[in-house]
């Protein structure tokens, strides 16, 4: 029996398709109160752009200003922070972040094939936004869940099934989630 | 033998189901004995590291000076970016206070009271488990003082070294720093700092419990325990298993891996994610151990094995994997932003069948270089895939390159 049934269960119904309700980040948006409670820790700021982006889903420009002062660093610092890491950007993205694994065990199963099929349903290319602001399709490195490739993920909630059937569960999952 | 994924899943967050186990009786013992003496007990049970390098456990934790006035710290790494690799997050899945024990019983031995563990990005919905046992065991009152913080990670294959990972928890981009000095002298905020992966920890409780006799009676006396592996690609039952060291990999990829998938026949294997090297069919019999495997011309890495059938192709994979470097190397150092890609645009181009005799060579050449002067493990990792890849399949690179004279030019 190999060890790596766990996850099976936190599939699309459950998790993800209510947890999402991004705030939009406006020019006059005082970022501070989301900064505060890191700014004491050392090594504190990428803790806080973890809390920027799980309310915003980007690091908005005032943000970047807000980051500046309170961790004592200059802008181009904190920009050099955000953008070198895949997970924060400060570009605006949709309410759901849907990422393709390309890592080689998932690329010998196909994960082309899962973004053409993402990029056909949802009218868009990878690294792009729908027009709602619903989906932000890209590509990702290895998730960790290499057994079930090829492997996509929701707000970095891997979707694996037993046999991932992709061809037929993602237009189904994007339909529920466009409800939402 | 389990010596790491023992019990049963749905009990993971039981602390006491787990002590029933003998849970934290290594902790126990080893605050019953110096400090010195827990660092001496895992260097007599040849415990190497899981993370990759195979470095001598005890040697690195004998590394921190005891003085006890300078803060120290320790530092698990969950970063886990290596493709094909997931073993860490099934240990914390199923046995989270087997890794707590074992953070505690290091700390102890170096009398760290502040342990982080780095946890990428990737792997959110482990902060609640691992939150949930430090808690449990701080409620049983396992941790005395010490204080386990959680930091994520955001994305960034460079920050499982264990120098970017330091950088990265100070708050900043996680650029690799140059070396010496070393972690053990000046790491995090630069004070004394030990970084151990998450499958190594989990080893040292039994250590501790058991004795080091026990452990090193285990696998082979080189690299002696279990491995945790994680079988990906064509076979028919993928997934992580824990398996002796010493372990021929056909014996797991025939028994524990079903064999290969649609009975079809095996071409290669690559041990160790997408820096390790490749094997031919013909060298399966290879040991798991990391001097065999070595000598094989391969690496034991990871413990991530991809199994290749005859109907892949592997000029394509490779492109894959030089992708792959491409997009992770962090420009910090030269032979590194420069090479991957430039190893990539002409791996590109043999897939293109634009490529000549002339423009492997200088591949060749380029790899040879990043393997000498890359600043940090990744770039210096790009030359084993690639090379091995580009060696033992040479058939089928050879019939995409154009034949006639000309075109690229000798870059030495
Ligand atoms: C590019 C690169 C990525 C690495 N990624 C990881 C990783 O994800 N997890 C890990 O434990 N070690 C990783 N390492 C190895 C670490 O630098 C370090 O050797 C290891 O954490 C030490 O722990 P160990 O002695 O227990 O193996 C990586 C090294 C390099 C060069
Ligand atoms: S390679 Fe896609 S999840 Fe690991």
């Amino acid at each position: 029996m190999p060890f790596d049934h766990f996850l099976t269960r936190r599939i699309l119904k459950s998790t993800y398709v209510c947890e999402v309700k991004i705030l939009a980040g406006e020019a006059g948006t005082d970022y501070k109160p989301l900064i505060e409670p890191y700014r004491q820790m050392r090594g504190g700021i990428i803790e806080a752009l973890h809390a920027l982006m799980r309310a915003y889903h980007f690091i908005p420009p005032k943000a970047l200003k807000d980051l500046a002062k309170a961790f004592r660093m200059t802008e181009a610092e904190v920009y050099g922070v955000a953008s070198f890491y895949s997970y924060f950007t400060t570009k605006e993205q949709g309410a759901y972040v849907i990422r393709v694994c390309r890592s080689a065990p998932c690329h010998l199963e196909n994960a082309q094939g899962v973004m053409e099929l993402l990029e056909k349903e949802l009218g868009i290319h990878a690294g792009q936004t729908t027009e709602d602001g619903k989906f932000t399709l890209e590509w990702t490195e290895c998730v960790g869940q290499c057994a079930h490739a090829p492997v996509y993920t929701i707000n970095r909630e891997p979707v694996t099934e037993p046999k991932n059937v992709f061809s037929e569960q993602i237009p189904l999952l994007l339909e529920q989630l466009r409800q939402n | 033998m389990n010596i790491l994924l023992d019990g049963r899943p749905e009990e993971a967050l039981r602390i006491h189901a787990y002590m029933l186990r003998g849970g934290y009786q290594g902790l126990k013992r080893a605050r019953q004995t110096p400090p010195q003496q827990v660092i001496e007990e895992i260097k007599s049970s040849g415990l190497r590291g899981r993370g990759g390098a195979g470095f001598p456990t005890g040697l690195k934790l004998s590394f921190i000076p005891q003085q006890e006035d300078t803060p120290r710290y320790i530092i698990c790494n969950l970063d886990e970016g290596e493709p094909g690799t997931y073993k860490d997050r099934t240990l914390c899945e199923h046995v989270p206070h087997k890794l707590v024990e074992g953070l505690a019983i290091c700390a102890y031995a170096i009398q760290a009271t502040q342990a982080f563990i780095y946890c990428r990005a990737e792997y959110p919905y482990l902060v609640d488990v691992l939150k949930q046992a430090i808690n449990q065991a701080k409620q049983e009152n396992l941790l005395e003082n010490l204080d386990i913080e959680l930091r994520m990670g955001a994305g960034a294959y460079v920050c499982g070294e264990e120098s970017a990972l330091i950088e990265s928890i100070e708050g900043h981009r996680g650029n690799p720093r140059f070396k010496p000095p070393y972690p053990a002298g000046q790491g995090l905020w630069q004070q004394p700092t030990v970084v151990l992966n998450v499958e190594t920890l989990c080893n040292v409780p039994f250590i501790l419990r058991e004795g080091a006799d026990a452990f090193s009676s285990v696998g082979t006396p080189d690299y002696p325990g279990t491995k945790l592996i994680t079988l990906n690609g064509d076979v028919e039952h993928r997934g992580c298993f824990e398996v002796t060291t010493g372990t021929p990999i056909k014996e797991i990829i025939e028994t524990v891996g079903g064999g290969v998938r649609q009975g079809r026949a095996l071409k290669a294997i690559q041990v160790g994610g997408s820096s390790g090297g490749f094997l031919k069919a013909s060298q399966i019999d290879t040991p798991l151990d990391f001097a065999a495997l070595q000598k094989a011309g391969g690496s034991l890495g990871s413990g991530a094995i991809l199994v290749l059938d005859e109907t892949r192709d592997m000029v394509d994979l490779c492109f894959n994997i030089a992708d792959f470097y491409r997009k992770e190397s962090c420009g910090k150092c030269l032979p590194c932003r420069e090479g991957c890609y430039r190893g990539w645009q002409i791996i590109r181009k043999i897939q293109q069948h634009q490529a000549n005799q002339q423009d492997v060579e200088n591949l060749f050449l380029l790899l040879d270089v990043m393997k000498e002067t890359a600043l940090c493990g990744l770039g210096q990792s790009f030359y084993l895939p690639i090379q091995s890849c580009i060696t033992l399949f040479e058939e089928e690179f050879q019939a995409k390159l154009r034949t006639e004279v000309g075109g690229g030019e000798r870059i030495s």
